[in-house]
């Protein structure tokens, strides 16, 4: 991630010293300098000084212990079953709603891609989860929604087993009973949108002559589906999935709103607060920063690397 | 992405006739499928609707089950919002200063850097490019403590700069992305004749650049506003009374006891409501700006 930064920053022109030269390549960097130097300091700094902690003693209950303490943070993080726990509960977090939210975005999208009455009421109808705020979108999902005895779900059952005449409907409390998924489903309705909105974006950039072409000659609904639309897609599904993995693998407002981290939901960032903010075991909640930094920075080269292929199009001038 | 993805994007209703070849078969088929749509609509829209009626019933309407999904309209759950207990309206102008101000100096950074990497760009631009955006891959999480040490050796805990200072860089490489995205569309052999004309730089910015970046402002403010207004664990660690945004503060509602629906529903539509108008209202810009301005 740095080596990045330090090529930029500390390039020079690589042939003899012309003065000329280098005052223009200057002119060039000048307006880049402010908003590479902020970030620079405002996101590697912070990592630096995570980095140290991460070695240290460290804890805000008892500041007289302060000291070096070697690998005994990282030891204790691998070996906290917790830690284990929330690495899974991210993986699966993470792809259980970007899959879900893309397959359902994909089959939204391509219902989207007709021509029917009311496809922008439809269409902005949508929209409105992504819009909710996340915060507030989780709390009406745990206690509109979800909450046993006046959430709508069951609420809906009581109104159906009702109307056929039954006073026994089924009354799930459904945040015990599955909260890994309470947790999915909630943001599953809020990313679907950015889905969908991407893929659309995508389909009505499909090249319609040839499509036409196809479908005088002869192929069918499926066939089109498979070997046109489906490749003319793929950038767009990986674009999403891609921006849809930063962005839930940081989630932190759903869980901590709908389980509170219990009940087996506590993702990496949950965990990672309650060390520091609860705890306020300092060294252990650096190292499980420093390892999920690691971890991140592992699976973002790879990441980087769809993303090259993405804009490779738009070379530049 | 590329010149054949439609340059305006898809504004609903109007598009169709867009050369878009009228299919004549499969007339039933179709009806369903149109069907299916509002039906998938509707479902994805309930729970927004939901919160919006129940925040106007009364508290013993809203915890009904069934749901009074008929029961008498009243604003008594926005009048407890906003005068029952601590007043909202801190938090909420806490939320705005922050949101404004941190898209405002994201605008004012992201722009020229934007401009040195696409129409005149340093060497190894894509590099640099590619920092911006790995930055957004770290987890904010482990940038978490520092900065809350930092804020407690300094004094700024609990003061809107710091919140406005972090949301900056939050924002700032989706900015960066989406402007250099913007900028790459303004065509070369116009930036080419304004130099032949004599154009100096701020009459070439002026005249051929900002007509084309203009909307592609709007969209990267857009982005920017909403992430920044929807942040939630930054705000909860790095503020407390005096500097709490809208986030924050419906916090209190997560282990409520009791008859509060109603009141939670007012809260989380009127926390909501900036983010929705400006999306409403700018719903083609929305998905340049999630997509990093690669779709436009």
């Amino acid at each position: 991630m740095t080596s990045v930064a330090e090529k930029t920053t500390a390039e020079t022109a690589p042939e003899p010293p012309a003065t000329a030269r280098r005052a223009s390549a200057w002119a060039r960097r000048a307006p880049l300098l402010p908003a590479l130097i902020f970030m620079i300091i405002v996101t590697q700094l912070p990592f630096v000084a995570t980095l140290v902690i991460s070695f240290m003693d460290w804890n805000a209950y008892y500041p007289d212990e302060r000291g070096f303490a070697g690998f005994d943070n990282f030891v204790r993080v691998f070996t906290d079953v917790n830690m284990r726990d929330a690495v899974w509960t991210t993986i699966l977090l993470t792809a259980g709603v970007v899959l879900i939210s893309l397959l359902l975005g994909l089959g939204i999208a391509l219902l989207l891609d007709r021509k029917f009455r009311g496809r922008g009421a439809v269409r902005t109808m949508m929209i409105a989860p992504f819009l909710v705020v996340p915060v507030a979108a989780a709390l009406i999902w745990k206690h509109a929604l979800y909450n046993p005895e006046y959430g709508l779900f069951n609420g809906a059952l009581t109104w159906v087993w009702g109307l056929f005449g039954s006073d026994h409907p089924p009354q799930p409390d459904w945040i015990s009973n599955m909260p890994l998924w309470a947790v999915i489903f909630s943001l599953v309705w809020q990313w679907t949108p950015f889905m969908m909105l991407i893929l659309l974006a995508g389909l009505q950039g499909r090249p319609l002559d040839v499509i036409e072409a196809a479908r005088i000659d002869g192929a069918n609904s499926w066939q089109i589906f498979r070997s046109m639309t489906l490749p003319h897609l793929r950038q767009y599904l990986e674009l999403g999935a891609l921006l849809g993995s930063i962005y839930i693998v940081q989630n932190f407002d759903a869980v901590f709103t709908i389980t509170s981290g219990g009940l087996g939901t506590a993702n990496l960032p949950y965990t990672i607060y309650q060390i520091f903010y609860q705890a306020h075991d300092y060294g252990r909640a650096s190292a499980a920063a420093v390892i999920v930094v690691i971890g991140t920075i592992i699976i973002a080269t790879f990441a980087l690397r769809t993303v090259s292929s993405l804009f490779k199009e738009e070379a530049g001038r | 992405m590329s010149s054949s993805i439609t340059d305006t994007a898809p504004v609903p209703a109007t598009r169709d006739d867009a050369g878009r070849p009228v299919k004549k078969r499969k007339e039933g088929a179709n009806v369903w499928l149109s069907l299916l749509a509002w039906v998938v609509g509707l479902l994805f829209v309930l729970p927004v609707v939901w919160m919006v009626l129940t925040s106007l019933h009364s508290e013993a309407d809203a915890a009904t089950n069934p749901p009074a999904v008929f029961a008498p309209l009243t604003l008594d759950g926005y009048r407890e919002f906003f005068s029952g207990g601590a007043s909202p309206w801190p938090p909420l102008l806490n939320s705005l200063t922050a949101s404004v101000v941190s898209t405002i100096i994201v605008l004012l950074l992201s722009l020229p850097a934007a401009y040195a990497l696409s129409i005149k760009p340093v060497r190894k631009w894509t590099d640099t490019l590619f920092f911006f955006l790995s930055t957004k891959m770290l987890p904010v999480v482990a940038g978490l403590l520092p900065l809350y040490l930092f804020a407690q050796y300094t004094g700024l805990l609990d003061n809107i700069w710091l919140l406005i200072l972090f949301y900056t860089s939050m924002n700032l490489p989706i900015a960066v992305w989406m402007m250099r995205s913007f900028l790459s569309e303004v065509p070369v052999e116009m930036l080419e004749a304004a130099q032949m004309d004599g154009a100096n730089l701020v009459k070439t910015l002026r005249s051929v650049i900002a007509p084309v970046v203009t909307p592609g402002i709007a969209a990267t403010a857009l982005i920017c506003f909403i992430f920044s207004w929807n942040e939630l664990l930054f705000a909860r660690v790095l503020t407390a009374t005096v500097a709490e945004t809208a986030p924050v503060f419906l916090t209190s509602f997560v282990t409520s006891q009791g008859l509060f629906l109603a009141q939670l529903c007012a809260a989380a539509f009127v926390v909501s409501l900036p983010v929705l108008t400006a999306g409403f209202a700018a719903q083609d810009k929305l998905v340049q700006g999630l997509s990093l301005g690669s779709v436009k």
